[in-house]
């Protein structure tokens, strides 16, 4: 299970590495699209599109459907949920590492201000 | 990659993480003191370990060894109740600067991080921002699931999978 889910972060890391693959994501987001649509979009070729969104369906980002001629992609929802979500966790511990953090400095500056104090005296 | 949301109203406390090209992790935040404090809750072992594993996550440290100094080794010892056995992570610090800069090495596997720390004071606060570089990208995508840092979330999805199954 746990397995899983790291294979599945690799592929969709990957997937994401390319400023292309992100933009076919944020376009997606927006409303469905064709393979022809987005080569046009992104003034690649349909290989080269297909390439990417290629890479984007491995990594379950998008899932593609094929009625007559057109293939018709759409976001994996799903799957950006999870990503999203391991970014959230990702902050969520490095926040509570610091705010443990912002105790412990705030302890050490009142105790070098009482420190002061008492030389002056 | 954009920040989620956050818990904390107050921005001067914002915790900024971001994947940065390839192989790279950044995380920033700014803290209320001049820098030779914060420095200090870096450098010294009894204070370092009060907030390096918040209680939060569920891990307790065992054993903290911090010689900082550059050439200097570290050895953390950490358990969490999910596991038998301890696990240790230890490496070199790289370069000490008092107040200004800390980099260390993980030498758990081959694929550990470099991590780069800088402290930038202006006006009695200071910036942190920690870097982490990986040998490969493969390893920074890894490591975030896998490392120290992300030891604990999947502790927390193991957790769900043992409770699942009992």
């Amino acid at each position: 299970m746990v397995q899983y889910y790291e294979t599945r972060l690799d592929a969709s890391f990957a997937a994401l590495s390319d400023a292309t693959r992100r933009g076919v994501l944020e376009q997606l987001s927006r409303a469905d699209a064709s393979i022809t649509d987005l080569a046009g979009k992104f003034h690649m070729t349909l290989t080269g599109m297909k390439k990417h969104v290629g890479v984007l369906e491995r990594a379950a980002l998008v899932t593609t459907e094929k009625a007559g001629r057109v293939r018709t992609c759409r976001l994996g929802t799903r799957a950006l949920e999870e990503e999203a979500a391991w970014i959230e966790r990702h902050r969520q511990l490095w926040s509570a590492r610091f705010d443990a953090l912002d105790k412990i400095v705030e302890h050490l500056k009142c105790k070098e201000k009482a420190d002061a104090r008492r030389k002056r005296r | 990659m954009p920040e989620g949301k956050e818990g904390n109203p107050a921005a001067m406390n914002r915790t900024g993480v971001e994947r940065e090209a390839d192989r790279e992790l950044v995380v920033t935040r700014t803290f209320n003191a001049p820098a030779h404090i914060v420095f200090e809750a870096w450098s010294k072992p009894e204070l370092f370990k009060r907030w390096w594993v918040p209680k939060s996550l569920g891990m307790s440290m065992l054993s903290c060894d911090m010689d900082v100094r550059t050439g200097g080794a570290y050895r953390f010892v950490f358990r969490h109740p999910a596991f038998d056995q301890p696990m240790a992570f230890f490496g070199t610090y790289r370069e000490v600067t008092p107040h200004k800069r800390l980099v260390w090495t993980n030498e758990e596997s081959d694929q550990g991080a470099v991590t780069t720390v800088t402290f930038e004071e202006n006006a009695g606060k200071t910036l942190v921002t920690l870097h982490e570089l990986y040998p490969t990208k493969a390893a920074r995508d890894e490591a975030l699931a896998g490392s120290a840092e992300g030891l604990p979330e999947q502790f927390a999805q193991l957790d769900e999978l043992l409770a699942g199954r009992s």
